[in-house]
């Protein structure tokens, strides 16, 4: 029946509030030129919190840890670059490549657990990371950083102090990665994944191997987190330890909630609010910054806990 | 169709199932009754793969699968229903029906493409769920849906798979009185190539529907029979209304 | 130079300063299956409080102690009542998500109050110093932290074997559905459990200031041990949190010790490999 396959397409056609928000992405170039490299970094933030979207709020895989694929993408792309390959492209799609390798190899760990015992390995896997890079110091530069980073120009742009290659590398990038994402959700792969976030104990009662859908969409999303840590190396010159640290994860996943999880633009909703805020306040004691999350993290759990794209798509529907 | 041999499973000292051996020819109606605490939906969980038996071995259509994990069980089709709803809240009926589907034709693998691409399986979806009656309420989230109308839905995933066998862990279960009807319909219904397990408790049911009657006691089958034996047999009264003396057996 | 035994000594002493910080942790979370990340801001509470006490308002220390339990366990319950009990259905995320806001509110609100700085404690002299055994040298306060934990181990073991109380909490946390079936108050017996703990964990923080030290960062730093002892050790298990600890503060303070360029690695190491082998904790149900 016609009517059933065309409910379905009606529901995942491109809005046109979509194509208004990806073109209103391309204002910061024209009207706030001096932002373009808040604009790189809310971009890369976007990509990661895009990628924890896919395994927490389409697959329901609460991790601790992600920062560990981010930070693995953001070393492999530094080091490529400061062992004389600095050239971009290739290095991003190097570092993204790896980076999904790794996850691939873990992914066959962390399916196997839920709740608390899932929460404590991606804990654990993270702070695992984060401590070998410490040590490693002769090859990561341990908690200095990695020193000496060279970034070659991107297809003969330079990455200026004007950030605006930066930024369209940045937001190139996340567009690409959005519409992969965005035709993952909307395939028979997406709807697998909603139905192991919806009930994992009915998946193999249909036949559905839920643990090579999870891995697959771990990967996925490993190799995503670490292309928008190799753009952070790319667009900064730098790679910092933090990259991997247990802040990080913790931020990815505040952002996220924030704006909303399992509704595809969260992530980029989320991360736009919190980077701008940060910068606003960037003058406040980092304490305090923290006091306010806080808050926020409890008031979003009690009040809007789908984010505030859960909150505006429950007043659009109440205002029907 | 569907064998057990000596089934053994205990949780410590507990014993649940204990020298299951049941055997089912195709298309046969088998419904399994006995006490709460039996072991019924224990020997379900037993032959689906969610609890591995301790001794013992199931064969579906000749072929082993004690040893397969619970999917592989379901693709060479073995289907089973929930006792107690467990369903997909925010999937519509439309949508967890049409996932069976797609995972059945091995094409849930598929991340490239969209899913309305799929008008096959979304058409065999709604035709599933229309003859269940539910046509009209395939775009409903799961979660809105009557209770009724949710385990039509654990029906129709459980068809969706396409199974030889299907075991039904008391369909009628919290169902009230007015919402049964479309149930018993979709039950008389099913295919007569399909070999059917209940668990059920009201007789009435039992004895419409059912062409043989397992009783199932402490964990071990008591006996089993056509509907008038079972009716008639002294340790089944037992069983159920007790004796006038209180000697234990 | 510590000899071996020396070393031992110290992680079983750190190991019980680690169970006196889990034990709560692992029994509540046990019983109700609440993921309560914000678990060390208790411990902090009591370890803020000994502080005040004993520095700015002259107690004497070991008096400081038991208001540590007392002030932790209090700010526990209204926590509990108001705030925590709507949260039992929700998802382990939404949960997660709460209690870490929790601690960072707690964090924040410790460095406006006192500071981001180490905050020194006076111990009285009578528990300053060491004793010579067989040859090895042990911190007088190791041995007083080490005797107050067994002590307490003790009576946690005596009052869930042998009391109503502690029948009443094995059962919730065996089977909550049974339990309550049978008409026991889980939520009061619950409430009291997670008052209990959360005491514990303040007078673990308060211990803590002496050998760990104490700051506005604490709930953090030793959440990550905390949750390794839970998980490791098992969730509801008194014997599992113990052993778990123990385990851990031993291989902590003997990896620092003869590995050093390991740093924790080798926490988040076992850790990752004891849970890969036992989900569930080494003495978890199911």
């Amino acid at each position: 029946m016609a009517s059933a396959s065309g409910h379905l397409a009606a529901q995942i056609r491109w809005r046109w509030i979509e194509s208004a928000f990806w073109l209103a992405t391309l204002l910061p170039f024209v009207v706030t030129p001096a932002y373009l490299s808040l604009a790189s970094q809310i971009a890369i933030t976007a990509l990661f919190a895009l990628s924890l979207d896919l395994i927490l709020g389409y697959a329901g895989i609460v991790s601790l840890g992600h920062a560990a694929y981010f930070g693995f993408g953001a070393y492999t792309a530094g080091l490529l670059a400061k062992h004389y390959w600095g050239e971009p492209l290739s290095g991003l799609l190097l570092a993204g490549a790896l980076t999904g390798l790794v996850g691939y190899a873990t992914s066959h760990i962390v399916v196997r657990f839920r709740h608390l015992a899932l929460i404590m390995l991606t804990l654990g896997l993270g702070l695992l990371l984060h401590e070998a890079a410490n040590s490693a110091s002769w090859l990561t530069g341990g908690a200095d950083g990695l020193q000496g980073v060279k970034v070659a120009p991107l297809l003969g742009f330079r990455f200026d102090l004007y950030g605006r290659t930066a930024y369209a590398y940045s937001l190139a990038v996340l567009f690409l990665c959005f519409l992969i994402s965005r035709r993952i959700i909307h395939s028979p792969f997406g709807l697998a994944l909603r139905g192991i976030r919806e009930n994992l104990v009915r998946m193999p009662a249909i036949g559905a191997p839920s643990r090579a859908h999870l891995r697959k969409v771990y990967t996925i999303a490993a190799v995503m987190a670490g292309m928008a840590g190799a753009l952070l190396t790319h667009t900064t010159s730098t790679v910092s330890l933090d990259t991997l640290s247990f802040g990080r994860s913790a931020d990815v996943l505040v952002i996220l909630i924030l704006g909303g999880a399992g509704r595809l633009y969260g992530g980029i909703v989320g991360a736009l609010i919190y980077m701008v805020a940060r910068d606003q306040f960037s003058g406040i004691n980092p304490q305090y910054w923290y006091f306010w999350i806080g808050l926020l993290l409890i008031a979003v759990v009690m009040f809007l806990p789908n984010g505030i794209l859960g909150g505006l798509g429950a007043l659009h529907k109440k205002s029907r | 169709m569907l064998s057990t041999r000596n089934l053994d499973k205990s949780f410590g000292s507990l014993v649940v199932a204990q020298g299951i051996s049941i055997s089912m020819p195709r298309g046969e109606r088998y419904a399994l009754i006995g006490p709460n605490g039996a072991g019924k939906t224990t020997l379900i969980n037993l032959v689906t793969g969610m609890l591995r038996p301790d001794a013992g071995s199931i064969l579906l259509g000749g072929e082993d699968i004690t040893a397969l994990p619970p999917d592989a069980r379901v693709k060479r089709g073995l289907a089973r229903t929930f006792q107690i709803n467990t369903l997909f809240p925010r999937l519509t009926a439309l949508e967890s029906v049409a996932l069976a589907i797609l995972e059945r034709r091995d094409q849930s693998r598929v991340w490239w493409q969209s899913l309305p691409r799929y008008g096959e399986a979304i058409d065999e979806a709604f035709s599933i769920l229309e003859s269940l009656r539910l046509g009209a309420h395939c775009h409903r989230l799961t979660r809105e849906l009557a209770y009724g109308q949710q385990r039509l839905v654990e029906i129709a995933l459980a068809l969706a798979t396409r199974p030889r066998v299907l075991l039904l862990d008391e369909p009628a279960a919290g169902v009230p009185k007015d919402e049964s009807g479309e149930l018993f319909a979709a039950i008389s219904n099913l295919s007569a190539e399909l070999t059917v397990l209940f668990i059920e408790h009201d007789m009435d049911v039992v004895f419409r529907f059912a062409s043989r009657i397992l009783v199932m006691v402490g964990g071990r089958i008591l006996v089993e029979g056509t509907p008038r034996d079972i009716a008639r047999d002294e340790r089944v009264r037992e069983v159920y209304l007790g004796r006038r003396r209180h000697a234990f057996a | 130079m510590q000899s071996f035994i020396g070393v031992l000594f110290d992680g079983f002493a750190y190991g019980m300063l680690l169970f006196l910080l889990s034990v709560g942790l692992s029994v509540t979370l046990g019983m109700m299956n609440f993921v309560n990340l914000a678990h060390c801001s208790f411990a902090m509470i009591g370890g803020y409080v000994a502080v005040v006490l004993t520095n700015s308002l002259g107690w004497p220390f070991l008096a400081s102690l038991p208001m540590a339990f007392v002030a932790a366990a209090a700010v526990s319950v209204v926590l509990e009542r108001t705030l925590y009990r709507r949260l039992y259905r929700s998802s382990d995320l939404d949960q997660c998500l709460f209690t870490i806001g929790v601690v960072f509110v707690s964090v924040a609100v410790a460095a406006y109050y006192f500071g981001t700085v180490q905050q020194p404690i006076d111990t009285p002299p009578y528990l300053r110093g060491s004793v010579e055994l067989m040859g090895v040298s042990f911190a007088v306060y190791r041995l007083f932290l080490v005797v107050t934990a067994l002590l307490i181990t003790a009576i946690l073991i005596v009052a869930l074997e042998y009391t109503r109380f502690g029948a009443q909490v094995r059962a919730a946390v065996d089977n909550q559905r049974m339990a309550r079936g049978l008409g026991i108050d889980v939520d009061r017996a619950f409430a009291i459990t997670f008052a209990l703990g959360g005491g514990l964990a303040g007078l673990g923080g308060a211990l803590a200031i002496e050998i760990i030290g104490l700051d506005h960062a604490f709930a953090f730093t030793y959440l990550v041990y905390v949750l390794i002892v839970v998980a490791v050790g098992g969730l509801g298990s008194i014997g599992g949190s113990f052993l778990a600890a123990a385990v851990i503060g031993i291989s902590d303070m003997a990896g620092k010790y003869y590995f050093p360029w390991l740093g924790a690695f080798l926490i988040y190491l076992v850790m990752v490999g004891l849970l890969m082998w036992r989900p569930a904790g080494l003495f978890g149900k199911r």
